[in-house]
């Protein structure tokens, strides 16, 4: 066991990648501490290194250098124990489509040790609570719309009890009555299971609405971090009545579009 | 305290065993469709080369034991049609997660990598003889086959045996989805379809270049046929068909354990590079 018990701790993490024999830095000395009930958020545009750190945390990445530890525990030496504290829900569903969700989530339940009858009753449950039709619990995952499959998709994050929810761009792509829908059962988790959540999005507005702490990367380097009332406040003295886009344009340079514009154009090259 | 965490361990790794192939009969079922072409495919290939050993007295005009012929060369079609099922399931454990874009979630499970891999193995193995049953006795129908002499016994074992040094070379295959996404999986198809032509699987591997014969001399293909063809074919005792288990016994027994381990090396060097994601 580590000293440090934050449900999350990274030090100095970096993770450099080569692609076509250029070696792209997709996390520069990353520092992040995530304190225990807290919904952390990670704002960035397409491309800035969130989905990298996520797999870092999700133990699916191994860091250049730096350490990271989820409860005390790090994530490259001790990961079979790492897993079993966390959860993922990433932008695609990732489920055997052809499978029901009945099929894809007693298959979750069953790798992470968990007896068919408490997985099921935990199934019914879960699903009852984020308003999945008990009926079409054995159809397969391909006839479900992608507000649907993402509902799945928590169900399989909340089954398996996590202390840790890694929450990558959760809501991209949905439309706005089930974005709003997944938004209301992310405060709902952390307040009734007390789990930690990091969340990464590209959407200001929900980075704002759900986080109690964030951090804008950019780049691969975090280039602030504070809770969001205090980041707006670092800008007003420049912008009166401002936005996050305000806070991201102050910290970045740039506008958001346009990052996210140059990097969609630079993933296109690569 | 430790006996009890390693009872729960155990437990959950048996949980998570029991899940895999749970989960791999499904998939089977929900692509019935595919198993059927695939199956078809199978019997038509298998009853084409038995018919090809019927075949021979007549355009050779020599006198051939025709029994002898068919069972030869359906034995060489069923047995290999098993080991390559059982090869392709193992190898497939990085490479169908990854079409299914699910490999990031089975490979963030808190379970031992042996217990994932071994779990293949075991539905692989059950799939293989429920599969090669059903051939055989579909086959079965299209000949006249006299089995009077064989000595099943002797097959299953060899079979069984033939099973675990198959299986390790699966692990091993299935290793090369996980270093290169883009051309792992047309690699072990190479890898099989060269196993299939140094091994006798229609003819004795004496009729080959000597260093072919050479090469033949490391496939667990070579003994798994031969000890096949001697156990049906002959009748012959398992005591006496010590020349092929022995090598079957020592290949499962080094490629198991040995594929185990670079398979987890691998793992480690796919993590380093970031290749352990849903698409190349």
């Amino acid at each position: 066991m580590l000293s440090y018990n934050y449900p999350l701790y990274a030090q100095r993490i970096n993770k450099n990648f080569i692609k076509n024999s250029r070696i792209i830095q997709a996390l520069k000395e990353i520092n992040i501490e995530i304190r225990e009930g807290e919904i952390f958020g990670l704002l960035g545009p397409n491309g800035s290194g969130k989905s990298t750190l996520i797999r870092v945390a999700s133990t699916l990445i191994i860091p250049d250098s730096g350490i990271m530890t989820i409860f005390g525990l790090d994530v490259v030496k001790d990961a079979k124990s790492v897993r079993r504290l966390i959860s993922r829900v990433s932008v695609e569903a990732s489920f055997f489509k052809k499978l029901s969700p009945i099929e894809n989530l007693l298959f979750t339940a069953g790798i992470y040790g968990l007896s068919k009858s408490s997985a099921l009753r935990k199934i019914f449950e879960t699903c009852e609570k984020i308003g999945l039709d008990r009926n079409r619990l054995n159809d397969p995952i391909e006839e479900f719309s992608r507000g649907m499959q993402q509902k799945v998709a928590i169900a399989r994050a909340f089954l398996t009890e996590p202390k840790l929810l890694l929450l990558d761009e959760p809501t991209t792509g949905l439309d706005p009555r089930a974005k709003k829908k997944i938004q209301l059962l992310i405060l709902e988790t952390r307040k009734n299971l007390n789990v930690t959540i990091l969340l990464t999005t590209h959407d200001m507005e929900e980075a704002e609405k759900l986080s109690d702490y964030i951090a804008i990367i950019h780049e691969g380097k975090i280039v602030v971090s504070g809770k969001p009332g205090e980041l707006k406040k670092t800008v007003e003295k420049r912008v009166s009545n401002p936005t996050f886009e305000d806070v991201f344009m102050e910290y970045t340079g740039v506008k958001f579009e346009q990052v996210e514009q140059e990097q969609e154009e630079k993933d296109n090259v690569w | 305290m430790y006996g009890r965490g390693l009872i729960y361990e155990f437990s959950g790794e048996t949980k998570a065993f029991k899940a895999f192939i749970e989960r791999n009969f499904n998939l089977t079922k929900r692509y019935w469709k595919w198993e059927l072409v695939f199956f078809v495919y199978t019997i038509a290939n298998s009853v084409t080369i038995g018919f090809i050993g019927k075949g021979v007295e007549f355009f050779s005009g020599v006198h051939v034991d025709t029994n002898y012929l068919i069972l030869y060369m359906l034995i060489g079609s069923i047995i290999w049609g098993y080991l390559s099922v059982l090869c392709e399931i193992v190898s497939e454990t990085v490479s169908r997660e990854r079409w299914e874009e699910t490999i990031e979630y089975t490979f963030m499970a808190p379970i031992r990598r042996a217990t994932h891999l071994l779990s293949m193995c075991g539905y692989a193995i059950l799939y293989g003889i429920l599969r090669s049953t059903l051939i055989l006795l579909i086959v079965s129908i299209f000949f006249d086959l006299n089995l009077k002499g064989a000595n099943f016994l002797s097959a299953v074992i060899i079979l069984a045996i033939a099973s675990l040094s198959f299986i390790g070379f699966g692990i091993f295959a299935a290793v090369l989805p996980l270093i290169s996404p883009e051309k792992g999986t047309q690699a072990v198809h190479i890898f099989q379809s060269l196993i299939l032509m140094f091994s006798g699987v229609y003819y004795e591997i004496q009729i080959l270049p000597i260093w072919m014969q050479r090469i033949a001399k490391f496939s667990p293909a070579t003994y798994a046929l031969r000890g096949m063809r001697m156990a049906i074919l002959k009748g012959a005792n398992i005591w006496t068909l010590k020349e092929e288990i022995l090598p079957l016994i020592i290949i499962g027994i080094i490629m198991i354990p040995l594929g185990t381990f670079f398979f987890e090396k691998m793992e480690f060097l796919a993590k380093k590079k970031g290749a352990l994601k849903r698409s190349g």
